[in-house]
């Protein structure tokens, strides 16, 4: 909402330099964006110049080249006015200089010659009518001068960002209201003070209106002008449309735009003469109805909207905007105006479906009281008369369902101070509601309240009142700070061990990445996943998104590392070591627990795990001076997960089993305690030149399920044998396919609980154990909890070992 | 003669140990005075010769006199030993500023989720607990369960994601094309929080929030820390002293705090809050006279909402202890990428997402 700081003083003026009047706004709860210019651009480009000649243009008749003195040097400028003449004080706009009609002012060649800038008309400055010549001033200011020092071109304007909740400051009445009450300054009678009531009368010969639906329309009334001369509006009143950043159209509408502009109320003016029979119906729209509306555009209008139709059907979308076929032109000679009240949430509602919004429909949107419709009538009746030329035909079609009840409200005695937490004195209360417009009445256990037709839908209820009094309260400066009395507070274990988990990984040389959520389809398809059996096929899909890129959400942290990981190759980062935690997001259907799951009644409507995903690409450790580093494969990886487990006391189990995005025999699932918490393995090639990236390994394993399996500050404490152990090396030769694990469960079960330690220490495949064979030596370490142990205690469990090596295809070496 | 002869002997001897240069003169040294030939060792051995009145005085003077070369021996032996030590260590040397191996890459949090903690660890520190919500949300705990009721303009606030319906979507959620969304604040785990436990509450809500914006300042996906108190008695100077006391410890101890009234439909009173500049101390102008640009020459900087809970937010929790005759409450939310921002200086929101590691590789 855009305040000309003069059409504001007119009602209420507190003295205050618009900056310091800006700052107490904005800390009573009326945001001031900035404080511009009515010219909207920059009105140091418009300068006092002195025409030294002026000669014919040589390819055009009408026009003159005129040599400018600006104060800085001269300059050539093509003029169009008669008036010009050498030796005359004008306004010149240099280039860059922006008009009230919002052109810019360029340099440009006007057949052959180039102009640079433009000699002013006082109408082309927003500062009068005349436009037959231009401005041509007293002698006086030397050329150079500031325009702004001679003429008042730059009217402060205060930009107001309107909260939802105050359609009553999208007035200038209104925010004079609350400039009154926020400064004290004087507050004028309202505009609309003295307008009685005119009764049906003539009127009702004319125009009609018959509402279908009372819901839809609360209020509608109508007048009728006759003998109308539409034509330009007069100067002071194009002057102060233009100020509030509105376009003059014609004094018609101008008027309606204007007393919009007042009193927060909407009004649409109609040619008479094209509603057939002045007879007006409001309805819903029925399917496939169109209408083109006052911007030339023929809309097809959502079932449901509201429409005003005459007999031929829609003639305006109601409270957002009016229609062509009944659009107010040169021609016209009667003017029907409407001035109505319209449901909020159905304004809002089509002006969505429509994706039409207006200075109508923001008003209109946030719901206004039917007593609004009566002010309005009252101003544009009294203007329009003035501006137009026209005569009043007496009397006012209004119909509706009446004015709802006057509500009061109650504010309790301690109420104030119990919420803020700091006595404002009764008084003082009283005083800030009296000024907001609020009428009080004291009582013993406090204030009995009404509330005024503007603010009828914003404050309905004691807490509302608080707030009132609140902020008028000079809130901030006076408020102490305290701190209430909490009991306990502190990170959930699970919490602090997701943090214990992350810090390990970060430890192990990762670089976190916190990605978009969202992903492309193309991105998830990319993976090769099942479309009918994996979820992580099915993601939840946003329907509305920003971009293609952006229009799912992901259902693994893969995508997002990928991407990370290929757009720093891109920048020429050698390698990366990434990790991520963070949710992803997936059909909830069998998945009710483990993660994802939330406070609340309602469950979540997807399921939203929190992973712990890593990719790396390129060396795990760098090699340097001494050697080679460590690169980024399997093992290496498998190390990683194993140390960040290992860091919150949680042992994994890596068995084979894939997943289509990875190298089909370097993949594992990874198990804890038997469950199955995710996947680990090298990218599989195909997958990763689809990003962009060489040889990677990756792994995405679930944090909650891994938390959950932490004995972390629950563990019981196990005595520390302090007998000496016996250790005995083992080299077997056995199929490849056995796994190295499926081995170490053999020895632990049948070594018992004497057999304390097994490490696989060397592994050997090549033509010395044959094709299809492979070599493994452990090392075994035997220990009693009660006493030494000899050669002889461990010799039948060594047996044991044996046979069970064998009865797994194994042989013992050497 | 043979006591005198004794001291003599002493004398010649430390003389000759101290200017030992090697274990080898040492020895030699030794040799000299203690060994077989040496003429103590023989002093030593003719003592029975000697008449019993020189006897006992002899005796005890060689005795003496042999105990202490004998240490003086030892203690020079000690000193050529680390010296000798020394000179070997020092031609053994390492050039120490070659780098560690192998180069243990160090990682990195980014620094969203260390703002994150450090907020989390702040709000803890101040008695609250850390819960977390969904981010795809039902309308309800979003919108409606916030006192924004269907049709109000304040929906519109915040431009919304919605997500499209689906038989794959829990089936407690509408079919409708509005009934699921992503969520665009934190605040919907307000009412989940009271739903699940009664008052005193005193809860914080760190998450991913969406809003359908791109821009420098705005990106469709950023981090919000909500928090939520409450219990009988509480007020907005509670309000108050919290953001202080956490503005404080994220911004430095001479921070105010300043709390504008603002509207937001789930609190009644509503406000914005801003922080005193930390960089002009909150005069708008720097030392030289310069306009302050972190805060654009106000001297304070905005951060977030707040307000008391609106008693029509309890009532859609009344069941489960909130009454809104007995109980009040603030609530507070403000950005976590503002905060980094603020804190690292840093210029564009987005940049934050696309995790450049030589962005990250900035944060310890
Ligand atoms: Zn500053």
């Amino acid at each position: 909402m855009r305040v000309p700081v003069s059409w504001l003083a007119e009602y209420c003026d507190p003295g205050l330099e618009p900056g310091d009047l800006a700052r107490r706004l904005a800390m009573t709860g009326t945001e001031v964006e900035r404080v511009s210019g009515r010219m909207g651009g920059d009105t140091g480009r418009f300068v006092i110049g002195r025409t030294l000649e002026v000669g014919p243009h040589p390819d055009a008749d009408r026009l003159s080249v005129c040599e400018v003195d600006d104060g800085t040097g001269t300059r050539t400028i093509v003029c169009g006015a008669p008036n010009v003449a050498a030796g005359q004080t004008v306004v010149v706009a240099l280039p860059g200089a922006v008009m009230p009609s919002g052109m810019e002012i360029g340099e440009a060649e006007l057949r052959g010659v180039l102009s640079s800038g433009m000699i002013c008309s006082e109408a082309e400055l927003g500062l009068g009518d005349e436009d037959d010549g231009i401005l041509v001033l007293e002698d006086g200011p030397e050329p150079g001068t500031p325009a702004t020092e001679v003429l008042s071109l730059d009217e402060p304007v205060l930009e107001l960002e309107v909260t939802p909740n105050r359609p009553d400051c999208l007035s200038i009445y209104g925010v004079a209201r609350e400039v009154h009450a926020v400064t004290g300054a004087e507050l004028a009678d309202p505009p609309w003070d003295g307008w009685i009531d005119p009764g049906p009368e003539e009127v009702s010969g004319l125009a009609s209106v018959r509402i279908d639906d009372p819901q839809l329309c609360p209020r509608f009334t109508l007048r009728v002008f006759t003998g109308v001369e539409v034509g330009e509006s007069p100067a002071w009143l194009k002057d102060r449309l233009v100020s509030a950043g509105q376009r003059p159209i014609n004094n018609v509408v101008d008027v309606t735009n204007y007393v919009m502009l007042l009193t927060g109320q909407p009004l649409h003016a109609f040619d008479l003469d094209r509603v057939p029979g002045g007879e007006l119906v409001v309805r819903a729209a029925i399917e496939g109805e169109k209408v083109e509306t006052l911007d030339g555009v023929e809309r097809e209008l959502p079932e449901g909207t509201v429409v005003v139709c005459d007999r031929d059907g829609p003639t305006a979308i109601a409270g957002i905007m009016g229609g062509a076929s009944s659009e107010v032109s040169t021609g016209t000679t009667s003017v029907l105006l409407e001035v109505a009240t319209w449901d909020g949430p159905g304004i809002l509602k089509s002006s969505r479906e429509l994706g039409l919004r207006s200075e109508a429909s923001n008003r209109f949107e946030k719901g206004l009281h039917p007593a609004l419709a009566s002010r309005a009538q009252a101003i544009a009746s009294r203007l329009l008369v003035e501006v137009c030329g026209c005569e009043a035909v007496p009397g006012m079609v209004d119909e509706g369902a009446g004015m709802p009840e006057e509500g009061s409200v109650r504010l309790g005695v301690g109420t104030t101070a119990r919420v803020l937490g700091m006595e404002i004195p009764p008084a003082t209360q009283e005083e800030s509601l009296e000024r907001l417009g609020f009428a009080v009445e004291a009582g013993e256990a406090g204030f009995s309240v009404l509330v005024p037709p503007d603010r009828a839908f914003d404050v309905t209820r004691e807490i509302d009142l608080v707030e009132e009094v609140a902020r008028v309260a000079d809130l901030d400066a006076a408020l102490p700070a305290t701190l209430p009395a909490t009991s306990g507070g502190g990170l959930s274990r699970e919490q602090a061990l997701r943090r214990t988990a992350e810090d390990a990984i970060v430890a192990a040389g990762f670089d976190e990445a916190v990605s978009w959520s969202f992903t492309s389809a193309d991105s998830i398809a990319t993976l090769g996943l099942d479309p009918t059996g994996d979820p992580r096929a099915r993601p939840v899909a946003i329907s509305n998104p920003l971009s293609e890129e952006q229009a799912v959400m992901r259902t693994t942290l893969l995508t997002s590392l990928v991407d990370a990981a290929s757009r720093n190759l891109a920048r020429g980062t050698g390698g990366v070591r990434l990790f991520e935690s963070g949710r992803i997001y997936l059909p909830p259907a069998g998945n009710d627990e483990a993660g994802g799951s939330f406070p609340g009644d309602r469950p979540a409507p997807a399921f939203e795990p929190l992973m712990l995903g890593a990719l790396v690409c390129g060396d795990l450790v760098p090699g340097d001076w001494r050697g080679d580093g460590v690169s980024a494969d399997f093992f290496s990886l498998k190390g990683v997960l194993e140390q960040v487990a290992g860091s919150i006391g949680v042992s994994i189990e890596v068995i084979p089993g894939t997943e289509p995005f990875l190298h089909p025999g370097k993949a594992g699932r990874v198990l804890v305690d038997g469950q199955d918490v995710g996947w680990m393995g090298e990218l599989h090639p195909s997958v990763g030149s689809a990003f962009g990236l060489g040889p990677s390994v990756a792994f995405e394993v679930g944090l909650e399920r891994l938390v959950a399996a932490s004995p972390s500050g629950q563990e019981s404490f196990v005595e520390v044998p302090s007998f000496p152990p016996v250790e005995r090396d083992l080299a077997i030769v056995i199929p490849e396919t056995v796994g190295a694990s499926e081995i170490e469960a053999a020895l632990r079960k049948a070594g018992g609980d004497l057999l304390e330690e097994v490490v696989l220490f060397d592994r050997y495949t090549g033509e010395q154990v044959g094709e299809g064979l492979c070599s493994l030596a452990f090392s075994l370490r035997f220990r009693a909890p009660d006493r030494t142990l000899a050669d002889q205690d461990v010799d039948p469990l060594w047996e044991t070992i044996v046979e069970s090596v064998e009865s797994i295809g194994g042989t013992i070496r050497g | 003669m043979s006591v005198e002869r004794i001291g003599k002997i002493e004398e010649e001897a430390a003389a000759a140990i101290a200017g030992a240069g090697d274990t080898a003169e040492l020895e030699e040294a030794r040799v000299r005075f203690l060994g077989r030939k040496a003429e103590l060792t023989g002093i030593l051995r003719g003592i029975s010769d000697l008449d019993p009145s020189e006897r006992g005085e002899v005796g005890s003077a060689a005795n003496r006199a042999r105990e202490a070369i004998e240490a003086l021996v030892a203690g020079r032996a000690g000193e050529l030993e680390r010296e000798e030590l020394g000179r070997s260590l020092e031609t053994d040397r390492l050039d120490v500023t070659l780098p560690g191996s192998p180069p243990r890459p160090v990682g990195h949090l980014h620094p969203v989720t260390r703002t994150r903690r450090l907020i989390e660890d702040v709000l803890v520190g101040l008695g609250y607990r850390v819960v977390e919500g969904p981010e795809v949300e039902h309308d309800f705990y979003n919108f409606t369960a916030l006192n924004h009721p269907e049709g109000h303009p304040a929906r519109m606030l915040q431009d919304t994601f919605y997500v499209e319906p689906s038989e794959d979507l829990d089936p407690s959620c509408g079919s409708g094309p509005m009934d699921v969304l992503l969520r665009t604040h934190t605040s919907p785990m307000q009412v989940r929080a009271m739903e699940d436990s009664p008052p005193p509450l005193f809860v914080i809500v760190p998450g991913k929030t969406y809003r359908r914006d791109s821009d420098a300042t705005h990106s469709p996906m950023f981090h919000q820390v909500e928090g939520l108190a409450v219990g009988e008695g509480l007020t907005l100077a509670d309000l108050k002293g919290t953001l202080l006391e956490m503005l404080r410890a994220l911004f430095g101890p001479d921070r105010e705090v300043r709390m504008r009234p603002h509207f937001f439909p789930f609190t009644e009173p509503s406000v914005e809050f801003d922080v005193s500049c930390f960089r002009c101390g909150g005069q708008g102008e720097l030392e030289g006279g310069e306009r302050c640009g972190l805060c654009k020459g106000i001297g304070w900087i905005e951060l977030g909402g707040a307000g008391m809970v609106d008693p029509n937010v309890f009532g859609f929790v009344s069941e489960h202890g909130y009454d809104p005759d007995t109980v009040t409450g603030f609530a507070f939310g403000f950005g976590v990428e503002r905060i980094a921002m603020l804190r690292h200086g840093m210029g564009d929101l987005r940049f934050l997402f696309e995790n450049d590691v030589r962005m990250l590789e900035q944060f310890s």
